[in-house]
């Protein structure tokens, strides 16, 4: 497998009241094509800026995101954001929102394709439904099949289901994950929910706290679906919290 | 039955507000303001030989032409100085400046450009309407959420999609909003503009019923039909809200 993401040396400074901020400090890593990547790290440390400057709405001040072997300097649809708050637009119905990225199709061929991928997330019915007539829940699948439907390469995921509860976040989980399985996408996700990286991702990258660095890598070989309960997993999740300075047993 | 409930306290106001009116008049004897009883008579004298229809019609249109020429310049200046940050910086402190200007000041003005025919009240209501609905509008496109931006920029839709499907939409609600404010002014200026001159509309009847032997019941019954229809002006307008395209905006 080849990479498809290729990150180089990225760095990015605020200027603030206390004088420069660096946020973003020589980050440099690999993502291959097909596989999901967690990005872990506390909160405040940059996880944010480093996925807008990957998905292209933040130009870095120095290094360079390239993907397939093409330096990225926009957003474009090959690589789809989807954000803590979402942005599916309250003002177009599921459908219309799921036919908003699809421009080169027949008028006909669209609602087709669009009512195709509300089914695959299971927001069939819900087709004509606007986003305020939809749970939290429901409103994270139509953002998911929104940017399915326009085929991305790389969905760019940054703390995607913490505005969802708990069990919400980990039936949209399992969602994804099916859905991952079908269609293969390469996948960023940004968190700081050890267990929900550790549920979706194959190699996990700890970040430290501001200016983000990466900190430690992690594989994690089980294979689909986990048991999160299973001791190698918990073995991996104490590790990883003790990298980000949490002791498991207080101390 | 809920809906009769709430509006019970309103209307007793209203009685109680008659009864006092009714009460002052009988303690103190005037014989030149009006009971109650004399503005309804007044009122249906008017309406019986059709006066009363010609001056709302004659204000309803000057109101109805000004406004929407307004809406025709506003929203269009408004969606521009929204998103190009130049037309703003460079048609803003001019609006800003305009907009505090009273209407009632521009009369002299719209007497000398456009004489004393229809043009002038709906002049004044067009300058009156068109500086609020031009900040709503702007207003509007700023605050569009960042997010839906970004969102629209992800999928790399053209700038007609963007605009059709993000940027008009988001910004309809605060266009509504302005239109309210704008109508509101305007039913305000078109009444004042006409007790200036010609020779029709409710602000003329006013005027002419003082004048033509202190017919004050007319003055009152003037008055009372100005904010009724004043009233059903701005329900109409929030009855808009309801809509299926800026209905987003109202729910929850």
């Amino acid at each position: 497998m080849h990479s498809k993401i290729e990150v180089r040396d990225l760095n990015k400074s605020y200027e603030s009241d206390q004088g420069r901020l660096v946020v973003v400090d020589n980050v440099s890593f690999t993502v291959r094509d097909g596989e999901t990547v967690a990005i872990i790290g506390p909160s405040g440390c940059g996880k944010t800026t480093l996925m807008n400057m990957i998905a292209g709405f933040v130009r870095p001040d120095a290094g360079a995101i390239v993907i397939d072997g093409v330096p990225r300097v926009k957003p474009d649809p090959r690589g789809i954001l989807i954000t803590q708050h979402g942005s599916v637009f309250p003002w177009l119905t599921v459908r219309e929102n799921l036919m908003f990225g699809l421009n080169g199709h027949a008028p006909r061929n669209k609602a087709e394709i669009a009512d195709h991928y509300a089914a695959i997330v299971g927001l069939k019915g819900f087709e004509s439904s606007y986003p305020h007539e939809l749970s939290g829940g429901m409103l994270k699948r139509a953002e998911l099949a929104r940017a399915l439907v326009v085929k991305p390469e790389v969905l760019y995921m940054d703390e995607p289901f913490s505005a969802l509860d708990a069990l919400m976040s980990l039936r949209v989980r399992n969602e994804l994950l099916r859905i991952l399985a079908e269609e293969r996408h390469t996948v960023m996700l940004i968190t700081h929910d050890v267990e929900e990286a550790i549920h979706v991702a194959d190699r996990i990258l700890v970040l430290s706290p501001r200016p983000a660095r990466i900190q430690a890598e992690f594989d994690v070989p089980f294979p689909h679906p986990r048991r999160l309960a299973s001791a190698p997993a918990q073995e991996l999740r104490v590790a990883i919290l003790r990298e980000l300075g949490v002791d498991q047993y207080g101390g | 039955m809920n809906r009769i409930k709430s509006t019970l306290p309103a209307l007793g106001v209203i009685v109680a507000l008659l009864f006092a009116w009714w009460g002052a008049i009988v303690a103190t004897q005037s014989l030149i303001f009006p009971t109650p009883w004399q503005v309804v008579t007044g009122a249906v004298e008017l309406l019986a030989d059709g006066t009363l229809w010609r001056h709302i019609g004659a204000s309803l249109m000057r109101v109805g032409t000004g406004f929407a020429l307004a809406v025709c310049v506003a929203v269009p200046l408004g969606l521009w100085m929204g998103w190009v940050r130049g037309a703003y910086d460079t048609l803003n402190p001019i609006f800003q400046m305009l907009r505090p200007i009273s209407p009632i000041a521009w009369i002299p003005i719209a007497i000398l450009w456009f004489g004393v025919g229809d043009a002038s009240p709906i002049y004044l209501i067009f300058i009156s309407s068109v500086f609020p609905m031009i900040v709503q509008t702007t207003v509007g496109v700023h605050t569009i959420d960042k997010r839906y931006l970004r969102a629209a920029e992800n999928f790399g839709v053209s700038r007609a999609t963007l605009f059709t499907q993000v940027v008009i939409p988001a910004v309809l609600p605060q266009v509504l909003v302005g239109m309210r404010i704008g109508l509101g002014v305007a039913w305000l200026v078109v009444v004042a503009a006409e007790m200036i001159a010609l020779r029709s509309g409710l602000g003329y009847m006013i005027m002419d019923s003082r004048n033509a032997g202190n017919r004050y019941d007319l003055v009152i019954a003037g008055m009372i039909i100005i904010g009724v229809i004043g009233l059903s002006l701005d329900s109409t307008m929030r009855r808009l809200e309801r809509i299926r395209w800026v209905r987003w905006r109202y729910a929850q």
